[in-house]
């Protein structure tokens, strides 16, 4: 019986978190969210539009999928909270990624503040999934604080530039004990893969997913990715090693007796 | 009075509430909103019976795509 991803006491059968930022449309959103097989997708809070077309919480629903508020965009402990609490009383559900970030051009998170907000939200009986840096000490601390996974990121928002420093996530995922699901810099299906032959739990990918050429076909190949890294994690991967070791045996070999000049 | 909605401001009747906040904002449904009052959220049993000042801040959200 293969072991499923648990989150906050809640069992999934896919390992793949799907973020809706970024798409060109909610019709291409909702074909790439099914191909991916997700059954969360993340959304952000912002004010009320009155030219917006169309609702995503609708599209996010028909796919069978479970809402998952974030706090983008915040800087601060107090505005992540208060936009957790926002997102809670919308949309009657206490799970929130939790980030706060420090500059708008690294995107990278505040560990300061989010400790506070983590600390805070925990205290008020959030779900919380705090998007982190890859530092297995911020990672532990926010462990202890009662979040309910870590979400350590490979690279920078956006970014794509795939997993940065798979030491760190190592580190992190041997000390864990939630689940880690990898956030932000997937670039395509190999990242995600790496990820998850390095055993972290799950990926979250929006970015990767959207901003494709076809993101219907790398929502599916991103599918696939994940569950086949999980699977490789799962088998096992031989060492590495510097010289050959040879597959084919030794003993038996044939004795030609060909003259070579 | 005066409220600040959404950084915008909006001019409204004296002893308006929230629904008329949300009302004039001319938004197809109410599904999937939350609304802050100077930094505080009010849960949705207390949108008609909070009563609103000049001067008051309103955030008024909802979810987009994004993460």
């Amino acid at each position: 019986m293969r072991e499923k991803l648990q989150i906050g006491g809640r069992v999934f059968q896919s390992r793949l978190i799907f973020g809706t930022g970024g798409f060109t449309s909610l019709h291409v959103m909702e074909l790439a969210l099914r191909e991916s097989g997700a059954e969360m997708a993340t959304v952000a809070m912002r004010r009320v539009d009155p030219r917006a077309k169309g609702s995503i919480l609708e599209v996010i629903e028909s796919a069978g999928c479970d809402v998952l508020p974030n706090t983008a965009g915040c800087f601060t402990a107090a505005d992540a909270c208060l936009t957790a609490q926002l997102a809670r009383e919308a949309l009657q559900t206490e799970w929130i990624k939790l980030e706060v970030i420090g500059d708008d051009r690294s995107l990278l998170p505040d560990g300061p503040e989010l400790l506070v907000a983590a600390e805070k939200l925990v205290d008020e009986g959030f779900i919380v999934l705090p998007y982190c840096n890859d530092d297995p000490i911020l990672a532990r601390r926010l462990e202890e604080l009662g979040c309910a996974a870590v979400m350590p990121l490979g690279s920078p928002i956006g970014s794509g530039t795939g997993i940065r420093n798979p030491l760190n996530i190592a580190m992190i995922l041997e000390r864990a004990g939630v689940p880690v699901i990898l956030d932000a810099g997937i670039g395509t299906a190999s990242d995600a893969t790496i990820a998850m032959e390095l055993g972290c739990d799950g990926v979250l990918a929006a970015s990767s997913i959207s901003k494709a050429k076809d993101p219907v076909r790398m929502a599916r190949s991103l599918r696939l990715a994940v569950e086949s890294g999980r699977l490789a994690y799962e088998g096992g991967r031989i060492p590495r090693r510097l010289y050959a070791d040879a597959s084919s045996p030794n003993e038996g070999l044939a004795e030609f007796d060909i003259d070579a000049s | 009075m005066i409220l600040i909605v959404n950084g915008s401001s909006m001019k409204l009747e004296d002893g308006s509430s929230i629904p008329q906040v949300i009302a004039a904002l001319d938004i197809p449904t109410t599904k999937g909103l939350a609304v802050a009052v100077d930094g505080t959220v009010i849960p949705r049993s207390e949108w008609d019976t909070l009563a609103l000042r000049s001067g008051m801040r309103l955030e008024v959200l909802r979810a987009v795509q994004g993460g």
